[in-house]
């Protein structure tokens, strides 16, 4: 087995491309005042809201695409996207026999069951279909608790004070391009709020799912956990196979305040285009939590194996002294994908502490790129990094990049680095052929072994999934 | 339960194996001896199926079936066994868990159950006290920070787990010091059956101290220049093998 033939298998059917045939409400094409206006009215938004939107829209169109990161792609029409699509309810969706059944159905089968006697025990499921969000389970459970788990939709009506007080204090409307566009033109997405001293009891989970064709996806998640709170947050995402590309701005806003926990783990797997670079998600990603209280931590972890092209750095802003931020990466690029992702640790507060953990994994024509920041503010005293990137390439016909920005204005930060790139080994698969393993379960084993210290940190519940997910990617990446 | 005839092999266009002919049956000990480059390790290497390797002439008999018909895997499953001379190491997969997912390999083409981990630690347990060894390498990552020594003992716990027909030892007495190298021989003897045979593969004779083999090989430029008994390791041992050359280029 050559390295040629090694690379050759990484050609593994995209399980989850299937279209559901639903009737759509869609918006009409291009973004305007008018667009924002119509989502805005379908979701019943209070005046702030749409004010909002607004403002965010002034400012988008002020501003220029992003082409800085390491990915090449051609122009985006954005007068060509549909903003907002949703199935059209039987009467309005609430409980789930209102929602078409083959809404349902698309989510049992892509492993999301949401019926009250199948669905997943232990974790809180909301579940958003292109523009809406169509079920959130427990949701009583939670409430109990004090825990509110909702559409954000939902939510700017039903607490609109928290989500005023919140909503765009770590992203603001005008960050970035896509977040400015996310801003204007969000359709759904979660809200979580854990109220002081409360332990989640469940693991929350949103599964975003694009169906319709000539859409995008733009949601917007906002979690809060209060003073002494903690929560463990899991996405998960998946869209049809198609030829054209889809654009998914997300925007996610996270804030813990003293001693307050927020663990966000992501499963993200768009549709990642074919084999000659033909469709796949655009996956325009704006994650950032702030640790605004003292001694408060939140912890990022992505298992980025789909999309096109990935363009995210979840990020944390450590604030409070003595608060932890972590990043937790395994990132996948096969095919013709190219992701540059990576984090962005702002310490301001003083023996704040930052962890980066980045596994990038290359294989046929794959780009993959790593790029970090680790900000040292002038107060931040006693302020401490480490990071460790790692690549792995299979094949000789990828690329792995890493673009680590150190930035240090206090000389008491201690800082660690760590990288390293390694090869696929053929004796490494030779060794495990020896055994009795099957090629591609060789390279699914050396695969798990390397991102090991990312995977155990996802939830328990899909810790087994993620690994499936990353050996289906790389299934056929030997021959 | 192995006929290696006429056997020509080559690593990058170079030829190292230059007719092999060799017969192995069920309850043997074979020891190949040769000096360095002889080709010692490339016969081991071509006999697991290692895709860098060359076959250009020749045939090899496993077990009734024509070797080169079937992949690496295929011929691990069929009970054929190499214990690395350089064992590679696996970062982040615990001993544990790649001796299960290889007996579960061995398992599932036989068309038996997999085992879970709840019993295969049972199986595991039973194999290590087979062997007089205690379950410290279980959770340590396969190969990954080992000494030479402990990455031989490995490949030897490998093979007491999976319980191969035919075990190919590659120099599994390099780098192991007296002490180490009297368990590893032990482990192989108490793991020797009339059902299954071993290939022992070595420069000097001192393994051959332990584990005795009933014929001995001495591999010259890619041939089997000199067959005979035990004894024949332990007039290497005295001559070296400078005085078995002129005979194999004499034919």
């Amino acid at each position: 087995m050559t390295s040629a033939s090694i690379e050759a298998q990484v050609l593994q059917p995209y399980k989850y491309g299937f279209v559901t045939e639903v009737e759509s409400e869609l918006a009409p094409a291009g973004v305007n005042e008018d667009t924002i206006r119509l989502i805005s009215a379908k979701k019943g938004e209070p005046e702030w809201m749409l004010d909002w939107r607004f403002k965010a829209f002034q400012q988008w169109t002020k501003m220029t695409e992003p082409r800085w990161a390491n990915v090449k792609y051609g122009p985006i029409d954005y007068q060509a996207i549909h903003y907002y699509a949703a199935p059209k309810p039987k009467k309005t969706p609430g409980s789930l026999d209102e929602v078409d059944p083959k809404v349902l159905e698309t989510f049992e089968k892509l492993g999301i069951p949401m019926s009250e006697q199948k669905r997943l025990a232990g974790v809180a499921v909301d579940a958003v279909f292109d523009s809406v969000s169509v079920a959130t389970t427990f949701k009583e459970a939670l409430a109990e608790a004090g825990v509110i788990f909702l559409p954000i939709s939902e939510a700017i009506r039903e607490h609109p004070d928290l989500v005023r007080r919140w909503l765009g204090s770590v992203v603001p409307h005008n960050d970035n391009f896509f977040a400015a566009l996310n801003s204007a033109v969000f359709t759904d997405g979660s809200f979580a709020y854990i109220p002081k001293g409360v332990r989640c009891p469940l693991e929350l989970s949103t599964y975003f799912r694009i169906n319709a064709q000539s859409t995008g996806q733009f949601e917007r998640t906002l979690i809060i956990a209060e003073e002494g709170a903690s929560v463990s947050y899991l996405e998960g995402c998946s869209a049809p196979m198609r030829d054209e590309n889809q654009l998914h701005a997300a925007v996610v806003e996270l804030v813990a305040l003293d001693n307050a926990t927020i663990k966000y783990a992501t499963i993200q797997n768009w549709y990642p285009g074919d084999d000659e670079g033909r469709g796949g998600i655009y996956n325009f990603v704006t994650k950032r939590g702030k640790c605004l209280g003292r001694g408060s931590k939140i912890s990022w972890t992505q298992v980025e194996t789909g999309s096109a092209i990935t363009w995210k750095y979840p990020g944390c802003i450590l604030q409070g002294d003595d608060s932890v931020g972590e990043f937790y990466s395994v990132a996948v690029t096969s095919r013709r994908q190219q992701a540059d992702t990576g984090t962005k640790m702002i310490h301001i507060g003083k023996n704040t502490k930052s962890t980066i953990v980045s596994k990038g994994i290359s294989a046929a024509r794959g780009q993959n790129t790593y790029r970090g920041l680790v900000k040292i503010m002038k107060n931040a005293d006693g302020a401490r990094n480490y990071s460790q990137c790692d690549s792995m390439l299979i094949g000789d016909q990828c690329g792995a990049h890493t673009f680590p920005y150190i930035d240090v204005r206090n000389s008491t930060a201690i800082m660690e680095h760590e990288a390293s790139t390694s090869k696929i080994g053929e004796d490494q698969i030779f060794y495990l052929r020896q055994r009795g393993l099957k090629a591609e379960d060789a390279v699914s084993m050396i695969v798990a072994g390397f991102c090991k210290e990312v995977f155990r940190e996802l939830p328990m519940e899909f810790a087994v999934e993620a690994q499936n997910l990353l050996s289906i990617s790389l299934e056929g990446s030997v021959g | 339960m192995l006929e290696i005839r006429n056997l020509h092999a080559s690593v990058d266009a170079r030829e190292i194996l230059t007719g092999v002919d060799l017969r192995v049956d069920a309850g043997e000990i074979h020891a190949i001896m040769g000096p360095n480059g002889s080709g010692k390790s490339t016969l081991a290497q071509v006999l697991a199926g290692h895709p860098a390797y060359a076959v250009t002439e020749g045939s090899i008999v496993y077990e009734g079936r024509d070797l080169f018909d079937m992949d690496p895997e295929e011929r691990a499953q069929a009970g054929l066994f190499l214990a690395f001379q350089y064992p590679v190491a696996i970062r982040g997969i615990t001993n544990a868990y790649f001796l299960r997912a290889a007996v579960n390999a061995v398992r599932k083409s036989q068309g038996l159950p997999e085992l879970d981990p709840l019993d295969f630690l049972d199986v595991l347990q039973e194999k290590l006290k087979a062997i007089g060894w205690d379950d410290s390498f279980l959770n340590s990552p396969v190969n990954d920070g080992f000494s030479g020594g402990e990455k031989k003992r490995n490949e030897i716990l490998q093979l007491a787990v999976l319980q191969p027909k035919l075990a190919i030892l590659d120099e599994t007495d390099s780098g192991l010091d007296i002490d180490a190298l009297r368990t590893v021989a032990e482990a192989v003897n108490k793991l020797r059956t009339p059902q299954n045979a071993t290939i022992v593969v070595t420069h000097y004779q001192r393994l051959l101290n332990y584990i005795v083999p009933d014929f001995v090989h001495v591999l010259v430029d890619g041939r089997i220049a000199r067959s005979g008994g035990k004894e024949l390791a332990l007039e290497l041992e005295a001559r070296g093998y400078e005085w078995i050359r002129p005979e194999a280029v004499l034919g």
